[in-house]
């Protein structure tokens, strides 16, 4: 691997973290408006500040440090309470959080100073922040339970990995970083690690350092320091001897608790990080002796130079007379890579063919093997629980676009998220958040009414927006509700004829008539805002959401407001379908757009159609468009799809039931072919091709509006 | 031996882990062919751990060889870094 990429590696690592850093930052912003001073939130966001810059200057990406250390200063007022928060605050601080994120975007691009724009934008939003970092900021309270900040004596042993040059690590700017943290009072470099000279290779790191640092930060904010190397470096962050007494005695002071393991914590001699190393270290000994009793956590701790015995005989004293009783381990997340993932679930998706055929071959299925079915059915489920992810992160996105939308409307709204532990799949949640954005929008913009108008209508001045998740049958639905002005049904009627939509005869129900707005070029706004009123955006949202296989729809009453209703499949990675034969071939046809299978009628009518209960419908049938040899079955079946409204049949050999398959994308040679979307393997190990019942009924309309020569 | 003139060896640009192998190569054959050399460290740009590494190396290859090492002058960068890992050359 060259220095380049494993350069690359770190840097990209550092956007991820600082991505979600960011993100933090705005959520903890939103949520500071509503809290008093010294609250989680400012804390929070405080850290967060604080370690993008940490780690920028690692990178060397003095830009992002120099700005961020602004509005981390700014925050630190904040977080004494020497600085009120008002919507102002917020309001200046905001922007800075999205030129953070500008910046950090940057980083992938190859960006690693700003450009001349970028500067001004940085300069521009720092002169905002000039009021506040003003010393005349009067104190508004003395924070009454402010944690005593002392100082303590730590010492560090640095021993970094072979590796860490050619990543792009450089063991000085850590000394360097660490130096800004507090006073380094004694260096050691141990050198003896470096072989003779014929034995040496320039690239790898050899020095390890001792360190005895004197700081205020916690252990945890030393610990971050090494975040980046922390994987193949060997990094010990003990308190030095001078301070052992403080801790013991904090821990004596301590009230009672039997875990000895939040006492550490709690004392700040162990982080989390490094408990939750011991931890897994204890598990893996006791399974690897075959223990009864796990191995003391206090001796892991010790013995991995974590902590001095001191320290944790105090903790084990306090500890005492309590009896063993562990509970589960804190809730941990890894990141893993999306492809692995997806690796996964597409060799899980071969086990259950594979599988399913095994089945079919043996005719007695023994108890083993229907065992085997069960887990592999299991196996399935988690594998795919897998790519889930709660949506509520997406949804509180939204707090700061309904926000500066008000801002930008002068209206009044607030936003109520409901159902955000609903999970779905990650691809989903990211390729939904831009319909929704328009959704929402939309609705503060045409929806909700401004104060005075509501005044009017004896409704609260103030606005509601709503978004609710929820799972149903097999799908999950998401909800942008608004109590605003409503649908005006004649307004959309008018424009539809003035555009010619529709003609002016034409008679529609009132789905009909709202599901206008999803059409291109449509927008009833009489104003063309900033925001919508374009008449691009509601088509856009139909389509996204049509591309995801789900469906949309809208609910509204004139006055009292409007619900804007997203269907969409859990994950795009299975499909529930239905199988059908056509001779030797197999199709599937996505079973949510299937709405019943009639025989197909004998004697025809003169052209490709049927009488189905007094209606006509057209159909396809399936052996001439795939030109599939052979003769007919005796008796066919049609199956009836519907897409936009429209009904459509299928006529087929056989019906062959439902199924739950595994989407197999197909390569990229038949990415120009319309009427497929995919493929799956049938227990019998054949393939069969899953229709894009889209494309298929519109092309074949086209073919037959060509063939009657119109 | 002990005499005859040291071999001066001067670095004129950055001394990092772009540069490391390279003068790591030169240093080694300057020691190799010599009576001992003089380290001219005032045209060091920039010095980071692979950089110290050879400077490190080469003390104790003099060493080890019985030859004489001296560093003479250290640039800014170079008294920086000094100062940070607290090593004296």
């Amino acid at each position: 691997m060259s220095l380049d990429d494993s350069m690359r590696e770190a840097l990209d690592m550092f956007v991820t973290e600082a991505r979600d850093l960011v993100q933090q930052l705005e959520e903890g912003l939103l949520e500071m408006e509503g809290q008093p001073p010294g609250g989680d939130a400012v804390n929070a966001i405080f850290r967060a500040a604080h370690t993008i810059k940490g780690s920028s200057g690692l990178f060397g990406l003095r830009h992002l440090v120099s700005f961020t250390h602004v509005v981390e200063t700014v925050l630190g007022s904040v977080r004494e309470g020497t600085l009120p928060v008002t919507p102002g605050l917020v309001s200046a601080l905001l922007p800075c959080v999205d030129h953070i994120s500008s910046m950090v975007e940057g980083i992938p691009e190859g960006r690693l100073a700003p450009d001349s724009s970028q500067e001004a934008e940085g300069a521009r939003l720092l002169s905002g922040l000039e009021p506040y970092l003003s010393e005349s900021a009067a104190p508004i309270a003395v924070p009454a339970e402010a944690p005593p900040v002392t100082e303590t004596a730590w010492h560090l042993d640095l021993r970094f990995g072979p590796d860490c040059l050619r990543n792009g690590m450089d063991p000085l700017s850590f000394l360097r970083y660490l130096s800004s943290l507090g006073e380094i009072t004694h260096v050691v470099t141990e050198t003896d690690r470096l072989p003779e000279a014929a034995a040496m290779d320039p690239e790898t790191c050899y020095l390890a350092f001792a360190v005895d640092l004197t700081t205020a930060a916690p252990k945890s904010e030393i610990e971050a320091v090494f975040d980046f190397v922390r994987e193949d470096s060997d990094i010990r962050i003990t308190p030095a001897e001078s301070s052992l007494d403080a801790y013991v005695r904090a821990i004596r002071a301590m009230p009672e608790n039997d875990r000895i393991g939040d006492v550490l914590i709690t004392s700040g001699a162990v982080t989390e990080q490094e408990m939750a190393e011991a931890l897994r270290v204890q598990q893996e000994r006791t399974a690897k002796l075959g223990l009864a009793q796990p191995v003391p956590i206090g001796e892991i701790l010790v013995e991995q130079g974590i902590v001095p015995r001191d320290i944790v005989d105090a903790a084990l004293s306090k500890q005492r007379r309590t009896t063993e009783s562990r509970s589960s381990q804190d809730t941990r997340t890894i990141r893993v890579d999306a492809a692995r993932l997806d690796k996964l679930i597409d060799l899980v998706g071969e086990l259950v063919i594979a599988q399913s055929s095994t089945g079919v071959a043996g005719a007695v299925v023994s108890e083993a093997q229907s065992e085997v079915m069960r887990l592999v059915d299991e196996v399935r489920h988690s594998a795919l629980s897998l790519r889930m992810v709660p949506i509520g992160t997406t949804l509180r996105r939204f707090e700061r676009v309904v926000r500066d939308v008000c801002m930008e409307l002068g209206k009044e709204v607030s936003l109520v998220i409901t159902g955000g532990d609903t999970e779905m799949d990650k691809a989903l949640v990211e390729r939904i958040s831009d319909p929704l954005l328009h959704l929402v929008r939309n609705s503060l913009d045409h929806g909700v009414e401004p104060a005075a108008e509501r005044r009017r209508h004896g409704k609260s001045p103030q606005g509601t927006l709503k978004l609710n998740a929820y799972h149903d049958a097999g799908n999950i639905v998401i909800e942008v509700t608004d109590d605003g002005r409503g649908l005006d049904r004649e307004r959309i009627l008018a424009k539809a004829v003035e555009r010619e939509l529709i003609s002016p005869e034409a008679v529609l129900t009132d789905a009909e008539v709202y599901n206008l707005i999803f059409e291109p070029g449509f927008s009833t706004a009489a104003t063309v805002s900033n925001l919508s009123g374009r008449g691009v955006g509601m088509d856009v949202v139909k389509r996204n959401v049509g591309a995801l296989r789900g469906s949309i729809e809208v609910e509204t009453t004139r006055g009292i407001g409007t619900t804007i209703r997203i269907r969409l499949p859990l994950t795009l990675a299975i499909i529930d379908g239905f199988l059908v034969g056509v001779g030797p071939s197999s199709f599937i046809v996505p079973l949510d757009r299937v709405t019943e299978c009639v025989e197909l009628p004998p004697g025809q009518l003169g052209r490709e159609c049927m009488n189905l209960r007094g209606e006509v419908l057209p159909f396809i049938r399936l052996r001439q468009l795939f030109h599939i040899p052979g003769t007919e079955a005796r008796r066919q079946s049609v199956v009836i799809v519907e897409q936009s409204g429209q009904r459509t049949g299928l006529v087929v050999d056989s019906l062959l039931g439902e199924l739950q398959t595994v989407i197999k994308p197909l390569g990229v040679l038949f990415s120009r072919i319309k009427c497929i979307s995919g493929s799956t393997i049938l227990g019998n190990g054949e393939i069969a091709l899953i229709l894009d019942v889209g494309p298929l009924i519109a092309d074949h309309s086209e073919r037959e509006v060509a063939a009657l020569g119109v | 031996m002990t005499d005859a003139p040291l071999r001066r060896f001067a670095f004129d640009d950055e001394l990092t882990i772009v540069t490391a192998a390279e003068h790591r190569e030169r240093l080694l054959a300057a020691l190799g062919d010599s009576h001992g050399v003089r380290l001219d460290l005032s045209g060091v740009s920039d010095l980071d751990t692979a950089g110290l590494q050879v400077l490190l190396l080469a003390r104790d290859e003099g060493a080890r060889l019985g030859l004489p090492v001296e560093f003479s002058e250290p640039s800014p960068a170079v008294a920086e870094v000094l100062a940070l890992t607290r090593l004296e050359l």
